[in-house]
């Protein structure tokens, strides 16, 4: 990692999944919490029009001191969070290096293309050998099973949130996350997202 | 996506804000008390954002029906002496461009901010267009910011210019100025009393004769921009090797000649204020300057603008090579003239033009990543929601068009819905051009009869368009008694751009009930018979649109059902499943209905057990696959 430190003088962190997954609610609440503990950031959305099913993917760039362009450069993520295996797959290709960490939900979204029987989703357990040919270091959790043990399925944008959290390469430490959780929900919903948090944290430091 | 809220009232505390809401964070620093837009991305959520601290700071806020209007309604504010804010696409500032030439001939009063959103790459539009070129024509001078932070510090800025020169003013933002977030310092908010004034004897007239005085406004603030904070030069002295950036590829620009290692060569010279330039600033540079790179998107704006600047002035510049978008130097995959910039687009364009070398730290393991995958990484095309009346209405036309025969022409339009356009609905659409736009051809179409064209034309619109752009058209079909039938796809709310509401919804962008204006009685007004009914009824519906295309003259069909993202929202789903015994699989002979030919996101194949399965994370309990089922093996269990 020091070399790309070097390099890419920002950490950049790629999340990145299908639209409807809440993958930029999971962006926001990672720059929100890198402000609160003093660092700059730019967040950069891809995604077109509004309808679901398209490919999203935000770069969240976080320096000491300065404001970096809100686009991270090929092969300069350090930390890629993918929300759904083919898109975690396709964003490591285009934005990864061998020491790029990966944190991944296990669960498929399938593109119109398979859904039509035209192209074959495939098998998840191969895209996980792919990726760990290109990376040392990728988390695998459960994300849609744990956020449905925390209470909802649409919660595994808070498991991943806290996985990302917890694979120990960000520069400030969780309690900036569950402050921003605690500001950004209230009721049943924060409760929900605390436990979605914790459980993806608790599953990568395990 | 307001996390930390724009309205806080801690000035110097860096919050979380996106390009949308910094500049509507300006807006506030700078005392706006009316702003009205149509929805367009990327600038859609401007609008929301006031109007949701409209109580709170005093500010008045309205979706209005079409961008011309906004900007006319906006002036009004202005001319009362009220600081006033309208917000478009570029597609929209086409549309508000007429009323736009002539404020710049009348002036304004309170400050005017008209915030455009480009799109370079069409990532929500269906064309790359540069508002630029249209706030020349309308000679009003634009600024456009670079991050989001200065996205607050030139809106906050572009209302003082205003009332300085009395000429609205531009703010150009790209989508990656709108969609981005970061950092925003937050500063002073306003204190100042609201109070509107327009007396009998102040006159807003446009004449010709102004024109020369218009003229000097726009030198102002030509002269203002000579030293404005809003540009800066980043850099070796006197040097030979510079680029000209703006907006976001200012940063890309920076970030490229790092990566080249180029930092002590080539300096980079940020403009913001794009137009008018501020030509001396320019001059400073360019004297020292051998070669010259232009960093920008969707047109080659500042590049003509800086090249006719060194014409002027070329005994003093002397010999000069430019690189960019005209001599094909400065392109995005896409070309020049589309798609848009990165920092590894502009590394690579710069490393050629300076002949620096440059090679992004790649994955050595990637031949045998893909190998083990047979190189199948299937792409993800855009696709209706699950549950999208859309759907329903698509497949029923489809089906209407193909039992009537005789090759009915189905003319698409802006929304959701363009995706008729492609597989998610059907291929069913053949145009699809601006707002509107598809009843206009439409009603060209239908007058085509004398020339032997027999076809049945169909334009398909979703209600936001019908009130933005629809009547003229449509009052011009009933006029002229051409033959065509316009579909209303009413989902009752502008959903593509994140379900902003309109006259038929009946409620204020505050939420507040204002009384719905109803299509069918506009409709019914113009003289133009017309259908309602529920696409979710799809046999109902195929009916509907069969009956209707028989008959002749103008005539409308409203095919109402709520967005199913809109309908779901705070409420518990139907549940809808397969009933695994009763599908019998590929032994059905259809083809695999639902997943495959219907082609609803939620509608999954089970490939262990060969039998459908619908996706309970992606289903919107809409039930209309268990309506098309033949085996009817797919069950609704009803919540509401």
């Amino acid at each position: 990692m020091s070399n790309m430190f070097v390099l890419f003088k920002p950490l950049n962190v790629i999340v990145t999944g299908v639209g409807g997954q809440g993958n930029v609610l999971a962006s926001q609440v990672l720059a929100a919490a890198a402000i609160e503990a003093g660092y700059r950031v730019s967040v950069g959305e891809t995604f077109g029009a509004s309808q679901r099913g398209g490919s999203v993917m935000s770069h969240v760039r976080i320096s000491r001191d300065r404001t970096c362009g809100p686009l991270i450069p090929k092969g300069g993520a350090h930390l890629i969070v993918g929300f759904e295996p083919l898109e975690t797959l396709r964003i490591l290709m285009d934005y990864g290096n061998p020491e790029t960490v990966v944190v991944m939900n296990d669960r498929p979204n399938y593109p119109i293309g398979c859904l039509l029987g035209e192209e074959k989703y495939p098998e998840p357990d191969l895209i996980i050998k792919a990726i760990n040919k290109l990376v040392v270091k990728i988390h695998v959790l459960p994300a849609t099973d744990l956020a449905r043990e925390a209470g909802n399925a649409m919660a595994a944008n808070m498991v991943l949130t806290g996985a990302l959290s917890g694979c120990s390469l960000l520069p400030f430490d969780s309690r900036f996350f569950t402050g921003v959780i605690d500001t950004l929900f209230s009721g049943d919903v924060r409760a929900l997202n605390m436990k979605a948090f914790e459980k993806g944290r608790e599953t990568v430091q395990g | 996506m307001s996390i930390f809220g724009v309205g806080l009232d801690q000035p110097g505390r860096s919050v979380l804000l996106t390009g949308n809401e910094a500049v509507a964070r300006g807006a506030i620093e700078a005392g706006v008390a009316f702003a009205a837009c149509y929805p367009g991305s990327p600038t859609a959520e401007v609008l929301p954002t006031l109007a949701q601290l409209g109580e709170k700071f005093n500010i008045y806020t309205e979706f209005s029906t079409n961008e011309k209007v906004a900007i006319e309604a906006a002036a009004a504010a202005s001319f009362a002496g009220l600081r006033s804010l309208t917000i478009c696409k570029v597609d929209g500032f086409n549309v508000a461009l007429d009323f736009a030439t002539a404020i710049s001939l009348s002036g304004n009063k309170g400050g005017m901010v008209i915030m455009v959103g480009d799109d370079p790459n069409a990532h929500s539009s269906i064309k790359e267009e540069d508002c630029r070129f249209l706030a020349r024509t309308a000679s009003l001078p634009l600024l456009e910011p670079a991050t989001v932070m200065e996205a607050k510090e030139i809106t906050k800025f572009a209302f003082e210019l205003s009332e300085k020169i009395m000429l609205p003013v531009v703010v150009r933002c790209t989508t990656r100025i709108c969609h981005a977030s970061g950092d925003v310092k937050l500063g002073e908010l306003p204190t100042a009393e609201k109070k509107a004034s327009l007396t009998r004897d102040q006159k807003f007239v446009t004449t010709p004769l102004f024109s020369q005085f218009m003229k000097s406004k726009i030198k102002n603030a030509a002269d203002m921009a000579e030293c404005s904070p809003f540009n800066y030069y980043t850099g070796p002295e006197n040097a030979e090797k510079i680029v000209i950036a703006c907006g976001p590829s200012y940063n890309y620009a920076l970030e490229a000649v790092e990566i080249l290692g180029l930092k002590d060569s080539v300096g980079v010279l940020k403009i913001s204020t794009t137009w008018p330039l501020p030509e001396n600033l320019i001059l400073r540079y360019l004297k020292s300057a051998r070669e010259v790179v232009f960093v920008e998107e969707i047109d080659s704006f500042l590049e003509d603008g800086v090249m006719t600047l060194a014409a002027k002035y070329w005994d003093e510049v002397g010999k000069v090579k430019f690189y960019g978008k005209n001599s094909g130097h400065v392109a995005s995959p896409k070309g020049p003239f589309a798609g848009e910039l990165d920092p590894d687009v502009v590394t690579g364009c710069l490393g050629k033009i300076f002949n620096a070398h440059y090679e992004s730290p790649g994955l050595p393991n990637i031949k045998e990543a893909r190998d083990l995958l047979n190189n199948n990484l299937p792409g993800r095309e855009l696709a209706l929601c699950a549950g999208c009346p859309h759907r329903a209405s698509y497949w029923a036309i489809k089906t209407a068009v193909e039992l009537d025969g005789r090759n009915a022409i189905v003319l698409g339009d802006i929304g959701c819905y363009s995706l008729g356009l492609v597989r998610t609905g059907y291929s069913l659409l053949q145009s699809v051009h601006c707002m509107g736009a598809g009843i206009g051809i439409a009603s060209g179409l239908g007058k085509l009869d004398r020339f032997q064209f027999k076809q049945p034309v169909i334009a398909v619109l979703g209600d936001s368009t019908f009130y933005h752009a629809a009547p003229q058209a449509l009052i011009n079909a009933r006029y002229n008694q051409s033959s065509m039938l316009c579909i209303i796809l009413d989902n009752e709310t502008t959903a593509m751009t994140g379900h902003q509401p309109h006259p038929g919804r009946g409620i204020s962008a505050t939420g507040q009930p204002l009384g719905k204006v109803e299509i069918e009685a506009i409709l019914a007004g113009m003289g133009i018979p017309v259908t309602v009914h529920d696409p979710y009824d799809v046999e109902g519906t195929t009916e509907v649109v069969y009956k209707i295309l028989q008959e002749t003259g103008p005539r409308a069909l409203v095919l109402r059902r709520a967005c199913a993202l809109m309908a779901v929202k705070g409420r518990k789903k139907n549940r809808v499943y397969v009933d695994q015994d009763k599908c019998i699989g590929d032994d059905c002979g259809c083809a695999r209905f639902c997943s495959r030919v219907f082609a609803c996101p939620a509608n999954i194949w089970d490939a262990q057990r060969g039998r459908a399965s619908i996706d309970e994370a992606v289903c919107n309990g809409c039930g209309v696959c268990a309506s098309l089922c033949p085996q009817q093996a797919i069950v609704v269990e009803r919540t509401v």
